[in-house]
């Protein structure tokens, strides 16, 4: 029997658009009503920006937003790591467009890639003159947005006449990055020395969700494992830790980091208040991506841990190249919701008086020059979370495809 | 050598009880190494565990309370001023986070366009912005810049100023009293204050997020042909809905909402950020005035756990009751 592909009628965007919106009466009048009130919102907002608002709040204060009271003689280290990483990205996003799996387009720039460039390009051009940053600063924004894009082009015009030994080492720059920016950042090897009561905003922020989601993801699996363990001992430790706690509100535990610490190890060995909220951070952090992970390692059959040691695989080879791969791209999403959390929490450090982003807004809004100006600082941090949050679940979302075995663009083994 | 005796470090009974062992021998030398550091330092400072100053004077105020409070009551009265104050913004918070999920989580499947997009674009900009943000904007920028007096915005019966929210109710004549400008100043039966105000309105906007999100997973796992075949029969779309297609979707949504309810009693510990005094910040202005930080930190603890638990029984009782029953 022959079958027939479904009649699609496509209706005009118009018609669609007036089904949508005016399908029966009742709809009809709550989009009026919705469509009205928001544009008594729309125009509202838009006035205060242009007209009330006074935005030399942010530009009067773009440094300590950015690295806090972070010494200016030592700044240019932050610019030469600032560069670095934008050199690292962009031969990253080239490798990974040059290499693409079997089926996918081969142009140099392909169409997502150019809307990237493009955005990123409007961006560096518009952000700096919006903040009124002087010109100096300026030219190195523009020159680091040139360098990401620079080595984007390089490393997709070159990177396929790299051999293959080479490539497997370039992910190790990562890590290696990482290193180099936490001596570009505390001092050390020939540096002058920049405690962390001196790192303050962005840097703070970024330094403290980086350090902890490193850490308590390997922690998180670690104890994940101890929860589905058939040794007793191993499980009920990390029940009791899992579950301890999740039960306790972050705030408390960062109270207790603080307060406590110093109390349960030998005197000077605490590790200074920054530290200790990071630590903090990643304990914590570690409860929820076990719980995550776990509910991967539920979704793996019992049958495959089987079949891997009936081939001789010993339990640690057998978890490591059969299970986990399977349970982390089932947890993937979760987990990375919990990354996002971790992100949103580190404005908590400001409750315990680190001058984290949220930390260095209120020390600035404490200054009588901008008094009453909370609502355009606010406005900005919030911009710039939902930023970074949003575009880590976007990210999630594209791994997610790119790891499922079943998805057209998957990379073919 | 004989090929047939397995070496120790390959024995499967051993093996296990090997690993516990270690495992348990790191863990055990290091709370010992905790715990003695612990003692000593707490001697050195004078600070072994002790329960007497609960009963000593706290000499601090809390501007709003549900039990009657003052500065010369002793510590433990403070800490439960403080309790009950978490556990009020928590039952309300519960409720109104609960409302606005749910209408938020349907209207995500409303037959109105707009409707479905500012629903989805209500969930993705407050998931994505920290919540101690939110509660800061909620109480410096929108409550604390309100007017006072006769600017105050007014709605009949409620009245919302910068000194407060002022609600109509009974007074004590039992009469029906609406709020009062009396020489500037607004006078009303129930009066509810910014901080609390700001707090309860950040985290029922925060958490009613979460919750439409748990709401709509719940409707989107109930099978199309449910809605179609009510409807067919004659059901309108508002009673589908709450006949046909919400029982089934409790089943999904109740453990959901569990961990949600869970989140926003944890996250009530935020409220010291618009100046609502809760539990975690008299426990604050405790440890700072007594220093006995050890008990202060049990004391919180074991609040927040036992808040934790109760929630947890509650809706594992809901879940009983809305599960589907075989026999």
């Amino acid at each position: 029997m022959a079958t027939t592909a479904p009649l699609v009628v496509r209706a005009s965007p118009l018609r669609r658009l007036q089904k949508e919106l005016f399908g029966s009466r009742l709809d009809g009048l709550i989009s009026i009503a919705l469509l009205a009130a928001l544009l008594a919102a729309g125009l509202g907002i838009l006035r205060w920006a242009l007209f009330q608002a006074q935005w030399t709040v942010i530009s009067a204060n773009s440094t300590l937003f950015a690295v806090g009271r972070y010494p200016v003689g030592q700044q240019w280290r932050l610019w030469l790591l600032t560069s670095l990483l934008a050199l690292a990205t962009g031969l990253s996003w080239g490798l990974l467009r040059a290499f693409p799996g079997s089926g996918s387009i081969r142009a140099l720039w392909p169409r997502n890639d150019r809307w990237a460039a493009a955005i990123l390009a409007a961006l560096a051009l518009w952000r700096p003159m919006a903040f009124q940053l002087t010109l100096a600063i300026q030219v190195r924004w523009w020159a680091i947005a040139a360098l990401l894009l620079l080595a984007r082009w390089a490393a997709g015009r070159y990177g396929p006449a790299i051999p293959q030994a080479c490539r497997r080492l370039i992910p190790l720059l990562w890590p290696l990055l990482y290193l180099v920016g936490m001596v570009l950042i505390s001092g050390g090897l020939g540096l002058v020395q920049v405690p962390p009561s001196e790192w303050g905003g962005l840097l703070l922020t970024v330094l403290m969700a980086t350090f902890a989601i490193l850490l308590c993801f390997p922690l998180g699996v670690l104890l994940a494992l101890g929860r589905r363990s058939e040794l007793p001992l191993l499980r009920w430790g990390s029940v009791i830790y899992i579950e301890f706690i999740r039960g306790a509100p972050l705030i408390t535990l960062l109270f207790l980091g603080q307060n406590i610490l110093g109390f349960l190890l030998p005197g000077g060995l605490a590790p200074d208040r920054v530290w200790r909220a990071a630590w903090v951070l990643t304990f914590f952090a570690a409860a929820y991506v076990a719980e995550a992970v776990r509910s991967g390692l539920v979704a793996v059959p019992a049958g495959q841990m089987e079949a891997a040691r009936s081939l001789g695989l010993p339990v640690p080879l057998a978890l490591v190249h059969v299970v986990l791969p399977q349970a982390l791209r089932v947890a993937l999403p979760a987990t990375v919701g919990q990354f996002i959390s971790l992100l949103q929490d580190t404005t908590l450090l400001s409750l315990i008086g680190l001058l984290d982003l949220l930390g260095t807004a209120r020390t600035v809004m404490a200054n009588p020059m901008f008094l009453g100006r909370n609502a355009e600082v606010y406005l900005v941090l919030a911009i710039l979370f939902w930023g970074c949050c949003a575009a880590l679940g976007l990210g999630s979302r594209a791994l997610e495809t790119r790891l499922n075995p079943h998805s057209p663009s998957a990379p073919q083994a | 050598m004989n090929p047939t005796r397995t070496p120790w470090w390959r024995n499967r009974r051993l093996l296990p009880w090997l690993v516990q062992a270690a495992v348990g021998l790191i863990v055990l030398v290091l709370v010992a190494f905790l715990l003695g550091n612990l003692v000593r330092n707490l001697a050195n400072a004078g600070l072994l565990l002790t329960w007497s100053w609960l009963g000593n004077p706290s000499g601090f105020e809390i501007s709003e309370t549900v039990i009657p409070f003052d500065a010369s009551m002793p510590y433990w009265r403070a800490l439960m001023a403080g309790l009950m104050n978490t556990l009020r913004v928590v039952i309300f918070g519960l409720i109104g986070a609960t409302l606005l999920g749910v209408v938020v989580g349907t209207a995500s499947f409303s037959s109105n366009g707009l409707l479905r997009f500012l629903s989805r674009i209500y969930v993705e900009l407050i998931r994505n912005i920290p919540l101690l943000l939110q509660l800061v904007f909620w109480y410096f920028v929108v409550f604390l810049s309100l007017p006072n007096g006769a600017a105050a915005l007014q709605v009949p019966g409620v009245v919302l100023a910068k000194s407060g929210l002022y609600l109509s109710w009974f007074d004590s004549a039992l009469q029906w009293q609406l709020p009062l400008l009396e020489n500037g100043v607004w006078q009303a039966p129930l009066r509810i204050s910014v901080e609390f105000a700001a707090l309860l309105c950040g985290l029922v906007i925060y958490s009613g997020a979460f919750i439409a999100e748990v709401v709509r997973g719940g409707i989107a796992s109930v099978p199309k042909g449910q809605w179609e075949a009510a409807i067919s029969l004659g059901f309108s779309p508002l009673l589908t809905l709450r006949r046909i297609v919400l029982p089934q979707a409790l089943r999904v949504i109740v453990p959901g909402l569990n961990s949600q309810y869970i989140s926003l009693a944890k996250n009530s510990s935020l409220a010291v950020a618009c100046g609502f005094t809760d539990l975690y910040s008299v426990s604050e202005t405790t440890l700072n005035q007594t220093g006995r930080a050890i008990e202060v930190m049990l004391i919180l603890l074991a609040s927040y756990l036992v808040i934790d638990l109760v929630i947890s029984a509650l809706m594992n009782g809901l879940n009983g009751l809305v599960q589907l029953r075989e026999r």
